[in-house]
């Protein structure tokens, strides 16, 4: 009946062992502070792990001095000494400890602001998507949604605003969260180090579909993300037949350059198949998610403003989805 | 005047942290007047800022000083909670050496931004 001491100890270490494996690997991956790939997130990862540095050493120091009260300082001191140690360790100590590392975070707040970036590109969030513009040399705007590309070892300056509620872009693995307030324009500048695929998301609750208001970031190699834009700059070619498409409202939301479709209500659709994701990187962006997306958007995403088109004929849906899929 | 009685009372015990209160308030709204209205006047607002804490950090070192004399000096060390208008006086005069440090700490703490920040942002 029942385990031994030594095999239940040895569950315990497994069970540790295990438990930190997966602690670990939570500290990867495409959505993670603790692995920056853009030089804001790298300094925010220093400032955490020296911030967590001055919290050991100081719960060390508490718990130290707490075991060095028990066990082995069994004398009462007098109450000019225990004055002097509240005094001391109570005030002076972590008051400069509080003043060095406050120094050290505000040293950091000129640097996360500064530079004359080459990229501009206005976000403004909406419930529960991204509309994401890039304003090239010219003022050339290019709005595409719901996808960010940024070119590696480039500054990129994202001007952030609302026009509903506040919302809050955050990007773990390239830099710091900022608010997206309506009415007010925000700045934040990102400078991405290493190319690949990472995850923002939506981190100041927004409404029912908060969770789901998310979006791929792919950081290119500088050449891949100058031809990229190019080709986002093109209007659509499309190749299906748009009728279905229009005669069932999508153009009064959506627009597809070149169309007849130009409502801005919604995300623009120009090069939807293009895109790795589908809904604000609530699935990956495949025909059989696309149907499912336009067939039942209501269930899959509270409280969007879409509505589900479930309804219409099959026939009716393979046009339009025929027509989506030929928008790359 | 604040800084030369003969006795503390409760005028005294709150005048370091409202001299951190004002200079807090001066830092934080003239920031805020000069980035909407002219971000240029931003090296003068800084060393404003400088002026304030200086002068900010004097009033609170005299209300120290007053507050030490009101303390007794240190000669007797806390609790002062007799019922007798010495302890009261030494209670008040601690508790404002207290208020003083603190203050002096949140006066400096509030000015750093200050000191690194160079320019309004958008």
């Amino acid at each position: 009946m029942g385990a031994t001491p030594d095999r239940r100890r040895r569950e315990c270490s497994a069970g540790l062992v295990l438990g930190a494996g997966f602690l670990v690997s939570a500290c990867g991956g495409p959505q993670s502070a603790l692995d920056p790939a853009g030089e804001e997130a790298a300094e925010i990862a220093h400032l955490f792990w020296v911030m967590l540095a001055g919290a050991g050493l100081v719960w060390a120091l508490v718990v130290g001095a707490a075991v060095f009260g028990g066990r082995f300082q069994r004398q009462p001191i007098s109450d000019r000494a225990g004055l002097r140690l509240i005094l001391w360790s109570g005030a002076f100590a972590p008051t400069l400890i509080l003043a060095g590392l406050l120094i050290y975070g505000l040293r950091l707040m000129p640097v996360l602001r500064a530079a004359e970036p080459a990229l501009r590109i206005e976000i403004s969030a909406e419930q529960y998507w991204w509309r994401i513009t890039y304003v090239g040399a010219g003022d050339v705007r290019i709005e595409t949604a719901n996808e960010l590309r940024l070119p590696a070892g480039r500054a990129a300056e994202l001007t952030l605003d609302s026009v509903d509620v506040i919302h809050s872009l955050w990007i773990p693995s390239l830099g710091g969260k900022m608010d997206m307030i309506p009415g007010r324009t925000n700045r934040l500048v990102l400078r991405p180090q290493r190319p690949g695929t990472y995850r923002g998301v939506c981190a100041e609750f927004c409404g029912t579909a908060h969770a789901l208001m998310a979006f791929p970031v792919e950081v290119m190699p500088p050449a891949d993300f100058d031809a990229w834009l190019v080709r986002q700059a093109a209007p659509a070619t499309p190749g299906g037949d748009e009728a279905a498409f229009l005669a069932n409202g999508c153009g009064g939301c959506h627009t597809v350059r070149g169309t007849a479709a130009t409502g801005t209500i919604g995300p623009d659709l120009t090069h939807l198949a293009g895109r790795s994701s589908l809904g604000a990187g609530l699935m990956p962006n495949t025909p059989g998610n696309r149907r499912r997306f336009v067939a039942d958007v209501e269930r899959l995403k509270p409280g969007v403003r879409m509505p589900s088109f479930g309804m219409l004929a099959p026939a009716e849906l393979d046009a339009i989805l025929a027509y989506m899929e030929s928008l790359r | 005047m604040l800084f030369r009685r003969d006795t503390a009372n409760m005028w005294t015990l709150i005048t370091p942290p409202t001299v951190w209160a004002l200079h807090f308030l001066f830092c934080y709204v003239a920031a805020a007047i000069v980035c909407a209205k002219d971000p240029s006047w931003l090296p003068g607002l800084r060393l404003a800022i400088a002026g304030a804490t200086l002068l900010a950090l004097g009033l609170i070192l005299l209300a120290g000083l007053q507050a030490h004399r009101h303390w007794g000096f240190g000669d007797d060390l806390p609790p002062h909670d007799e019922a007798t208008d010495e302890d009261r006086q030494h209670f008040l005069g601690f508790a404002t050496l207290l208020l003083v440090g603190l203050s002096a700490v949140a006066v400096l703490f509030g000015a750093l931004p200050a000191l690194f920040i160079t320019e309004c942002v958008r």
